[in-house]
């Protein structure tokens, strides 16, 4: 079969079904006697499987299919989880990912299994608990594999009585070939030959999960008869592509025994629940409460195919339209021009009505690149508690505002710096547990991954709890690196000296982290997030903890910029970083240190020109005796920009300027303006030093 | 064994060029350029092709050719090698020929002032025509920009 079609299908949804799978372990960790977080997460590994093994991804579908026959037993009460399991099932669900990936990379997504394999078959065993003492209610279970149904007590009435009335009680096990096809269709014969000689009682799964073809390759029944045992076995076997019949006759002994089995597994999931809470859990991420209860909730509802009304686009197409709109957008603006001109109120009224339209268009089209945080958050909880186990520390992590949108372009960047910081609160910020308690805090260090939206910026804010920032130490070793020097130190503010900790001599500096227990690598996570437009500050108090902010642009598509004019060209300048506009005399610039320096509002600050940096060709102001300047800003230093001439405010749709200039001077990026002319639009922090 | 490909031809300081079609987008008029400021010289700035902001590149000038105005035969022929885009100015486009791999014959040392490495090879055409294969590779060598660019900035 040609599978390809459905290749980036398939991508997606395993991606989910990972993704699910991963919360769900998470929370069940967190939760271990919630058996319906073992349900979401059966189905999940169920779909994979499914899914995995019709586009013939064997290894997937192997692996996935040891995992549930773990689940399975857990799921019916028969095995309590256990870090072992936990730690296993993750590996697993590391292998799912990296197979997954293969196949993303254009592999065939194969992969060495058996050991895991061979670890979840083990658990399935019951081996891995041989030399545990709590492992009484497993053994029991085990011993009676076939009450995979549980049977209500109507139901064991019922069979009762039919015993009673001297028909025979059975219990079928009935598997069909593994290259089945019509499963349901196989199955649904199956019960029709069984209803024709007698009465159902109970299935496992449930009818109507057979019928939907939710099931594996084998169901059992409880069924009433008076037929005898070969025949029932000889009639079933009559179906074709039936694997095998097993048909246990019941009698009055083992049902009762089933009875007081049945009582007693509803006890022994008290007692699990018991026991599982005094297991020591080694957990590390906790999602709040809160937040976890609609998520599962979610994952539930998706399983069970309710339909979120929402549909797949890939990103591409979305850029496409968004050229496609900024064409339309400049043929807009020529239109608009032709109508003033012709002033025919036929073609006015048409114009004006088109722009309307297309301004509403705009704001949609944004929209549709709007993507919800928790596509990057989601990792985190697993991260974080892979990280703090390996660290020995015990650490909760707190994520609030998941549901904050971003446009997708950033969405797509911001991943990297936040698992760099957040590994930075975990692995430098969160003391470990004895040095914790000795400063008499909780054992459990907290970390919270907050977004919000505020103005035209999205905030993503990282707190820990830690040990905070040592200002000292800081400050000892960026003199020792020459980054300050000691006369310097003593003047910096708190804000200065943190904000060493981005500078690129820190990072590379390997006993520094010891020291002030910060800095590896932040230089990196300055420099992404700056390159996205955005800016990252420190807050930290000693002993009580550390707060990094990220502030984001909303939308890397659109900004407001300034549109100015040097002789025949036109450049844009953002309006994020701009102060202020004015006009400046000749006489006011001075000469300072060989530099030219205005006063600006009590303060001086230097003056670039324009034309002078970029080279204009056709412009030059040395001769005006009033130039036009933009202030702009960066950090807290402000410079002026002389221009020739201010176009006006506008709101600019952000273009790459492609992959052939890496590394241009002063400009981040172009854009089309009405005209379709591309101007380039002035990067301000390049000018500031 | 050998393979016919597809080339454009096009002409610049009299000599004839060629380039695979795969690699060519679009053959464009000239569009109105955007200077960007402190690049190369042979870097004319950047073009708006329906919506995607794209660099240009004068020919003539990567070679070292001498330089000609632009007029009504010059053309900007828009080519993509994996991830790059850029525009190659042109003196005219003239054509579409199917050639052998195998009528390719090394480059010599010297070639009407381009440089070797710039090129892929000779192709002698039946009509006497010289075409001469371009290494876009090595005309897109980025990091001969960047050594440019430290160097002017």
């Amino acid at each position: 079969m040609d599978t390809n079609q459905y290749l980036s299908m398939f991508i997606d949804e395993s991606n989910d079904h990972l993704q699910a799978l991963n919360e769900n372990l998470l929370a069940l960790e967190g939760n271990p006697q919630d058996i319906s977080i073992v349900q979401n997460i059966f189905r999940s590994a169920h779909t994979l499987k499914g899914m995995s093994a019709t586009m013939g991804y064997e290894d997937i579908a192997k692996l996935t299919h040891e995992m549930e026959n773990v689940l399975d037993l857990v799921r019916n009460s028969k095995l309590d989880m256990d870090a072992f399991i936990f730690d296993t099932l993750f590996k697993g669900l590391d292998s799912l990912e990296t197979m997954v990936q293969d196949i993303i990379q254009g592999g065939s997504g194969t992969a060495d299994v058996t050991g895991i394999v061979d670890n979840l078959k083990k658990i399935v065993d019951g081996e891995h608990v041989m030399n545990k003492s709590e492992s009484g209610s497993v053994k029991s279970s085990s011993e009676r594999p076939q009450s995979h149904i549980e049977l209500d007590e109507f139901q064991l009435s019922v069979l009762g009585q039919s015993m009673d009335q001297g028909n025979h009680v059975y219990f079928l096990e009935v598997s069909l070939r593994e290259d089945c096809i019509l499963k349901a269709v196989r199955a649904y014969m199956v019960f029709d030959q069984l209803e024709q000689n007698g009465e159902v009682v109970k299935s496992s799964p449930s009818v109507q999960d057979i019928e939907q073809e939710k099931f594996d390759r084998s169901f059992s029944v409880y069924y009433i008869s008076g037929k005898e045992e070969t025949e029932i076995e000889r009639f079933i076997a009559s179906v074709s592509e039936v694997d095998f019949v097993k048909v246990t006759l019941m009698d009055a002994e083992s049902l009762s025994s089933m009875e007081a089995a049945s009582k007693a597994s509803q006890e022994t999931a008290v007692g699990i629940s018991n026991v599982s809470a005094t297991i020591p859990t080694v957990t590390a991420a906790k999602i709040p409460a809160a937040d976890s209860v609609p998520k599962a909730k979610a994952t539930g509802n998706a399983g069970a195919q309710v339909s979120n009304r929402t549909i797949r686009v890939d990103i591409e197409r979305l850029d496409t339209l968004m050229n496609l709109f900024s064409e339309l957008l400049i043929d807009r603006v020529r239109l608009e021009q032709l109508a003033s001109e012709l002033r025919k109120p036929e073609l006015t009224e048409t114009v004006e009505h088109m722009s309307r339209v297309s301004s509403d268009l705009q704001n949609i089209v944004l929209k549709l690149r709007m993507v919800p945080v928790d596509s990057v958050f989601n990792r985190f909880p697993r991260m974080i508690r892979d990280l703090a186990k390996s660290l020995d520390k015990k650490v909760d992590l707190f994520i609030e505002g998941a549901d904050t949108e971003l446009d997708r372009t950033v969405i797509d960047e911001i991943g990297d710096p936040l698992v760099h910081l957040l590994r930075n609160a975990v692995d430098h910020g969160v003391e470990p547990t004895q040095d914790r308690i000795a400063a008499g805090k909780d054992e459990t260090g907290t970390v919270s991954l907050r977004a919000y939206h505020s103005g035209n910026s999205v905030f993503i804010e990282i707190e820990e709890d830690g040990r905070g920032i040592n200002r000292d130490g800081v400050l000892k070793s960026a003199i020792s690196k020459g980054v300050v020097s000691a006369e310097q130190a003593p003047l910096m503010s708190d804000e200065e000296v943190y904000n060493l900790l981005f500078s690129a001599g820190f990072s590379t500096a390997e006993k520094i982290s010891d020291i002030s227990g910060r800095g590896v690598g932040l230089d990196v996570v300055k420099a992404k997030i700056t390159a996205l437009g955005g800016n990252v500050s420190i807050d930290s108090k000693l002993g009580v903890g550390t707060k990094f902010s990220v502030q984001l642009p909303l939308t890397l598509s659109i900004i407001s910029a300034m549109l100015v004019k040097l002789g025949s060209e036109k450049y844009a300048i953002p309006l994020s970083s701009i102060v202020e506009t004015g006009v400046i005399q000749k006489q006011d610039i001075r000469n300072v240190h060989g530099s030219r320096m205005i006063e600006y509002r009590n303060q001086v600050i230097p003056i670039v020109s324009l034309s002078e940096l970029f080279l204009s060709p056709d412009y030059s102001e040395t001769d005006e005796v009033e130039t036009e300047i933009v202030v702009i800003r960066k950090g807290d230093k402000l410079a002026a920009l002389t221009v020739e001439e201010f176009i006006g405010q506008q709101e600019i749709v952000l273009k790459s300027l492609g992959k052939y200039f890496t590394s241009l001077y002063a400009v981040s990026g172009a854009t089309i303006l009405g005209d379709g002319q591309v101007a380039l639009i002035i990067d301000p922090n390049a000018m500031i030093k | 064994m050998a393979e016919e490909t597809k080339f454009i031809v096009f002409s610049l300081a009299h000599e004839e060029y060629g380039v695979e079609v795969d690699k060519v987008r679009t053959i464009e008029r000239m569009l109105p350029i955007t200077r960007v400021p402190r690049t190369p010289a042979f870097v004319k700035g950047v073009i708006n092709l329906r919506g995607v902001v794209v660099p240009i590149i004068d020919l003539r000038e990567r070679f070292n050719l001498p330089q000609a105005e632009y007029n009504e035969n010059s053309r900007m022929i828009i080519v993509a090698l994996a991830d790059l885009e850029v525009g190659l100015i042109v003196d005219s486009a003239s054509d579409v020929i199917d050639l052998d791999t195998d009528e390719i014959a090394d480059p010599p040392e010297v070639v009407g002032g381009v440089k070797a490495k710039y090129l892929r090879g000779i192709a002698k055409l039946d009509n006497k025509r010289l075409l001469v294969m371009l290494n876009l590779h090595e005309v897109l060598n980025k990091n001969e920009i960047i050594q440019l660019e430290s160097i002017e900035g």
